[in-house]
């Protein structure tokens, strides 16, 4: 019997990579940008050690692309970022949901737009939800509120990039990055290292045709096909949403938070109902697949919605596209650049509790 | 005794090939490919001058020209 | 007749896929493409090959090489390339790429993976355009060449003078071997392989990142025949890009 791995205190950004080591993930690559520096600072070691490679890539492009040629071979990698860094990965991003590559992204999102600040927002919803780069495309989009859930989130985001051939991104922001929590480190079992091998390019043996990882396609019907079998997988995902609900059951207001911003949401829920005031927090986790009918049947129960971001209203989009026929949501924004904390919420769930 | 064949649908008539036959047999012929391209050939005349040597088809673009050479017989007939 | 006994001295390599190429008439990405199909058969790297390839003429390669391949975003080949070996430490990595690609927007890929020494080989094919967007100024375009984009000749104060990469590759330290070569005539081609040889076993020996870069025409773009474009090799492109070995740390190496 395997011993239960001790618990360890760590940073959301340690978190982050340790479950990727955890999940076998054997490349990493990286690039300086605050704040996630930890993570690119642990894999230099850390990545080596597990018998993996690491490289400090020469720009956020280059790492992204390093990315593409690592997942195109079937071999489970990954790179992190922060906002002015993701944008530069935009095209790779593109180019890896086209080809369908399985790959692993770390965006931990600070101040924008531009170079912004250090400190966290919810600014990049709509690049890490609509497909941030050209073209068609999504990628399946997981936002953690805790270390542990970032540790355990990472994890699973291999597995899905690699059940679905896709890139994966995680989610975070500079507060779940930079602060620290314990969390139990487990380890999954079962981890197919050589998945993928009927699409991989591994070199071409005299018992195979070649294989091609592309995403041109010119020929008359070839990209439409491709893009209809794109938004093919991209629909089966709805079953794969996933969300947290607190304290949803008999309110009457409920609170749609994401991320660090849902946890702060979740202390301020928790502080009205102490008062008695019937607030709940909806939490999406995954992104996308947006947790759409969740929501829309607690909006058929005749509930309110105010939804908190740490941004000038991305996720709020999502929220009213879910309702909408049934019920609308009102919003409050954090603007980024200013740290939120439970009082500053006060007021607004306040407001919209007494139908303000 | 060697000779090269023209794939003459994957000519394109770029003719580099005639500026580097050291005996300077390859020509333009008359002949249009279905694509369009005059291609490039040994009038018949000329085909026993042919060395062997490959030049043709190491400059070929089109990988069009396969070149043939043909051993000389040992001792006398 | 004798036919009985003769015997073909020059065939399409094995890993050169039989089909025609859509590159323009006497374009000499045909003939640097044949020459890695060679040598990819010839060292019995075929089955380990992983192929970066890149945006420009050279985007349909994978459509002419019969090994597995990624397709890379413009000018990023070298990155992914070095994804690719990172990866699969034991696999043959290429990237074949054009001046546009490797020397513009591609310019800091190209330069720190081969600062990084990355075990790859790069095949760069230089025909100072950009020839599949219709003959723009690339970083090799010759001063006074006209281009779609200098349509008077490029001009020194404001547009730069032409980039030499392999002496620039040559410099950096985790670069094993750099060298230039020419697609022109018979005996530049024979060398030109040699290079291209020497750069692959680079990468087999494990001695580090191997560059080759072939002078080329684009007679399309140059407006010019296929005769002409090969001749303009000849008398503009090689006085302003020197033939040679820039850099060579094997141990028979030595530059030229």
């Amino acid at each position: 019997m395997t011993k239960k791995p001790e618990r360890i205190f760590v940073k959301g950004n340690e978190a982050i990579a340790r479950g990727a080591l955890a999940a076998k993930c054997k490349c990493f690559f990286g690039y300086p940008i605050t704040p996630q520096n930890d993570i690119p600072e642990f894999m230099s070691t850390e990545m080596i050690k597990a018998g993996g490679d690491f490289v400090q890539a020469e720009s956020e492009v280059a790492a992204a692309n390093m990315l593409l040629g690592a997942a195109a071979s079937g071999v489970r990698s990954m790179t992190s970022s922060s906002s002015p860094g993701m944008s530069l990965k935009q095209e790779a991003i593109s180019y890896m949901a086209g080809s369908e590559v399985p790959a692993v992204i770390v965006n931990m999102n600070r101040g924008g737009p531009g170079l912004g600040d250090i400190g966290p927002a919810q600014g990049d919803y709509y690049q890490s939800t609509r497909g941030g780069g050209h073209g068609d495309y999504r990628h399946f989009t997981m936002a953690p509120g805790t270390v542990q859930e970032a540790y355990d989130l990472t994890i699973r985001a291999f597995d899905i990039a690699f059940e679905h051939r896709t890139p994966v991104l995680i989610l975070g922001d500079a507060i779940l990055g930079q602060m620290k929590e314990p969390i139990d480190p487990w380890v999954p079992e079962n981890i197919d290292e050589e998945a993928g091998r009927d699409w991989a390019i591994t070199g071409k043996t005299a018992d195979r045709e070649k294989r091609l990882i592309k995403s041109l396609f010119l020929m008359e019907g070839e990209l439409a096909g491709q893009n209809k079998h794109l938004q093919a997988k991209y629909d089966a995902w709805e079953d794969l949403s996933e969300c947290e609900q607190f304290e949803c059951e008999d309110a009457d207001l409920i609170i749609c938070a994401y991320g660090s911003i849902g946890r702060i949401a979740k202390s301020a829920v928790r502080k009205f109902r102490k008062e008695g005031k019937k607030v709940g927090l909806f939490r999406p986790i995954t992104l996308y697949p947006f947790p759409s009918k969740d929501l829309k049947a607690l909006a058929e129960q005749g509930k309110r919605f105010l939804t908190i971001e740490h941004n000038l209203g991305q996720m709020v989009d999502d929220v009213r596209l879910a309702i909408r026929t049934v019920a609308d949501s009102d919003f409050y924004p954090i603007y980024p650049g200013n740290l939120p904390t439970p009082d500053e919420l006060e007021e607004p769930i306040l407001k919209c509790l007494e139908g303000k | 005794m060697s000779r090269i064949e023209v794939q003459e649908d994957r000519c394109k008539g770029c003719l580099l090939c005639t500026t580097v036959c050291p005996v300077d047999i390859i020509v333009q012929s008359d002949r249009f490919n279905v694509s369009g391209y005059k291609v490039a050939e040994v009038p018949e005349a000329d085909a026993d001058k042919c060395t062997g040597c490959a030049s043709c088809a190491m400059i070929c673009p089109d990988v069009a020209i396969k070149v043939y050479r043909t051993p000389k017989k040992k001792g006398g007939k | 007749m004798s036919e009985m006994n003769e015997k073909i001295v020059f065939d399409k390599p094995e890993s050169v896929i039989d089909r025609a190429t859509h590159y323009c008439p006497g374009c000499h990405h045909g003939i640097a493409h044949r020459l890695v199909g060679e040598l990819l058969d010839e060292m019995g790297l075929a089955e380990k090959t992983l192929m970066a390839t890149s945006i420009g003429c050279s985007v349909f390669l994978y459509n002419y090489l019969n090994v597995d391949a990624v397709e890379s975003p413009h000018g990023r080949a070298p990155a992914v390339a070095t994804g690719l070996k990172r990866a699969r430490p034991d696999s043959f990595v290429f990237t074949y790429q054009g001046d546009g690609d490797l020397a513009s927007i591609g310019m800091a890929e190209i330069m720190h993976a081969a600062n990084r020494g990355e075990n790859m080989s790069v095949v760069f094919v230089n025909n100072t355009v950009y020839g599949m967007t219709g003959g723009q100024m690339a970083p090799t375009t010759l001063i006074g060449q006209k281009t779609t984009t200098s349509p008077t000749g490029r001009c020194e104060t404001t547009q730069g003078s032409p980039i030499r990469m392999s002496e620039i590759i040559a410099s950096l330290g985790g670069v094993a071997y750099a060298a230039r070569g020419s697609l022109d005539s018979i005996k530049n081609i024979r060398t030109a392989k040699k290079y291209l040889k020497k750069s692959f076993e680079c990468q087999t020996n494990g001695t580090g990142f191997g560059f080759v870069e072939l002078l080329s025409g684009c007679p399309t773009n140059w407006k010019m025949t296929p005769l002409q474009a090969n001749e303009r090799i000849q008398t503009e492109m090689i006085p302003y890009f020197p033939l040679g070995v820039y850099k060579d740390i094997t141990e028979d190496g030595g530059v030229c």
